[in-house]
């Protein structure tokens, strides 16, 4: 199976190599996507009582998980096992989470170091001292397991390393050209270096101001090119959604929020906390206001780039969904078209969501750091 | 719901995982990159400004050319004028001169002509008192080569000496 997986494996790493054209690529993805309903109505032929589930669908393709599946089910599934790493009481315990054998369902117990561990819907419980089994309760939750703290390198974390991997490759290769000559270069890296001057000319210069945007390049370009190319990675066919996780982006409105509460001036927290030119007793009720603005910003900035993603990735899953709700092939004539129509939409919205959350994130920055002239 | 509820294992890994990008690239990626650019941009701004500069000093160039040549035109018609002048004066001087040279020749001619003239008629007067004199000499001499007629011409002088 595993031989059968690399040589997969490898066709796709060829595919992704040779350049494809947009058409083929919206093809592939959306022909890719419908894998996961094949193998589900294949299994609901052989066993009747499951029948297709289409939030267990979606949920399964939008939430992180601890492997890496790409298609079929089973034995037969192609799925990338990722190292599963733990911080339990006793300190560091990892494994490869091909040991759970595709069960979520915690059925599957391995055990290591004298702990034991189950995966229930891509969440690892440890059993407590002497359970061989878990029990759930009432609420359809482990009773007799907690929950260590799960640093497992997952199929979302994974996904990001290949964003790295790929800036990585882009960004150096744009540096040494840089290093090399001072003309203006050619191909990917000139759009690239377009880019770089969209940032630079369109969000950064505006609104933090040409005295101060220097410092905030690193981080805005850096943020900028991780979730444009994180939206795009994540609608290739079987890829993560990595920007349309909550976890990922409360990181990164954390560092938003970090920027402007280390960066702002005297005169930013003398808007927020007494507020000058208005009457004493409403200042302390603006501080209020003002505070809770802070903190809303990047909430809202975290919340909107997830919620984009994720809507995309639903409402495309759901159109195709369909054709299994209905069970009818004839479905596939409106849905594919529509899925289509979106598939390209969140071509858009992949950068579009970039660019907002840059921009914005220069705005609050730009704010912070604002001389203010006093009249 | 599991969808809305961070997963600290996934936020530790992006936090990490970002700072790590952040400062690699800043440092090897977006400090080259942005310093080239600007420095790109500046060369590129000098260009258009010494480009600037050439064509304003061509033109400047162009308008002094433009001046000198005017310059040049106005002195060469000045010039011409002058010697135009100097030509019609020189012309009106000579020809003056040479009227007065003229008048002055002929005064002079006509002075000796006057003199030649006077001295022609007094040595005119003179040949012709000397021919009288030789003529009446031989006449006188002819006349009285007898001794009467001596006589008789002494009683004609005495006779007129009467009459007065």
């Amino acid at each position: 199976m595993h031989r059968i997986f690399e040589e997969r494996k490898l066709s796709r790493a060829n595919m992704r190599t040779t350049y494809l054209s947009f058409k083929l690529l919206v093809v592939l993805t959306l022909g890719l996507f419908v894998h996961p309903f094949t193998s589900f109505a294949q299994e609901g032929d052989s066993e009747s009582e499951e029948a297709f589930n289409a939030t267990d669908m979606i949920m399964h393709h939008i939430s992180d998980a601890h492997s890496w599946h790409f298609f079929g089910s089973g034995e037969d599934a192609a799925v990338l096992p990722l190292p599963v790493i733990l911080y339990t009481d006793d300190g560091l315990v990892s494994f490869m989470s091909s040991e759970f054998h595709h069960d979520v369902e915690a059925k599957h117990v391995v055990e290591k170091d004298g702990k034991r561990f189950v995966n229930y819907h891509e969440k690892i419980y440890q059993l407590n001292e002497g359970e061989e089994t878990v029990e759930f309760n009432a609420e359809h939750y482990p009773a007799n397991a907690e929950r260590p703290l799960d640093l497992s390198i997952t199929k979302n974390v994974a996904a990001m390393f290949l964003t790295v991997i790929v800036m990585l490759v882009f960004f150096f290769s744009l540096a040494k050209h840089h290093k090399k000559n001072e003309k203006a270069p050619r191909g990917l890296n000139n759009a690239l270096e377009s880019l770089v001057l969209f940032v630079r000319d369109d969000i950064a210069i505006p609104q933090i101001g040409e005295k101060k945007y220097m410092k905030f390049m690193p981080f805005l370009l850096t943020v900028f090119f991780f979730i444009w190319i994180t939206n795009l990675l994540g609608l290739l066919p079987g890829a993560a959604n990595v920007t349309g996780n909550i976890s990922v982006t409360v990181s990164l409105g954390m560092f938003t929020l970090i920027l402007i509460v280390v960066n702002g001036n005297r005169d930013y927290w003398k808007h927020i906390f007494w507020m000058p030119g208005i009457p004493t007793f409403v200042k302390p009720i603006l501080a209020v206001v003002e505070v809770l603005g802070l903190i809303i910003k990047p909430v809202a900035l975290m919340i909107r780039l997830f919620a984009n993603i994720t809507a995309g990735h639903i409402i495309i899953l759901s159109l195709l969904g369909l054709i299994f709700i209905l069970e009818h092939v004839g479905v596939a004539g409106i849905s594919v078209p529509f899925a289509f129509f979106i598939m390209i939409l969140e071509l858009l919205v992949a950068f579009l969501q970039a660019f907002i959350f840059t921009m914005l994130s220069a705005l609050f920055i730009g704010m912070a750091v604002q001389e203010h002239e006093h009249h | 719901m599991d969808l809305i509820k961070p997963e600290i294992g996934l936020f530790v890994w992006q936090t990490v995982v970002l700072l790590i990008l952040l400062f690699v690239l800043a440092k090897f990626a977006w400090r080259p990159i942005l310093g080239s650019i600007r420095k790109r941009e500046e060369s590129i701004n000098e260009a258009l400004d010494s480009a600037k500069k050439a064509r304003l000093e061509m033109e400047n160039l162009q308008a002094d050319n433009e001046k000198l040549l005017q310059e040049a035109r106005e002195e060469r018609d000045a010039i011409l004028k002058e010697a135009r002048q100097i030509k019609e004066k020189m012309i009106s001087d000579a020809s003056e001169e040479a009227d007065n040279k003229a008048n002055a020749i002929i005064e002079k001619a006509q002075e000796s002509i006057r003199t030649e003239k006077k001295a022609a008629l007094a040595e005119i007067k003179a040949q012709v008192a000397n021919l009288s004199i030789e003529i009446a000499e031989k006449v006188v001499k002819k006349e009285l080569d007898n001794k009467q007629k001596q006589m008789e011409l002494v009683d004609n002088m005495l006779n007129d000496v009467k009459l007065n």
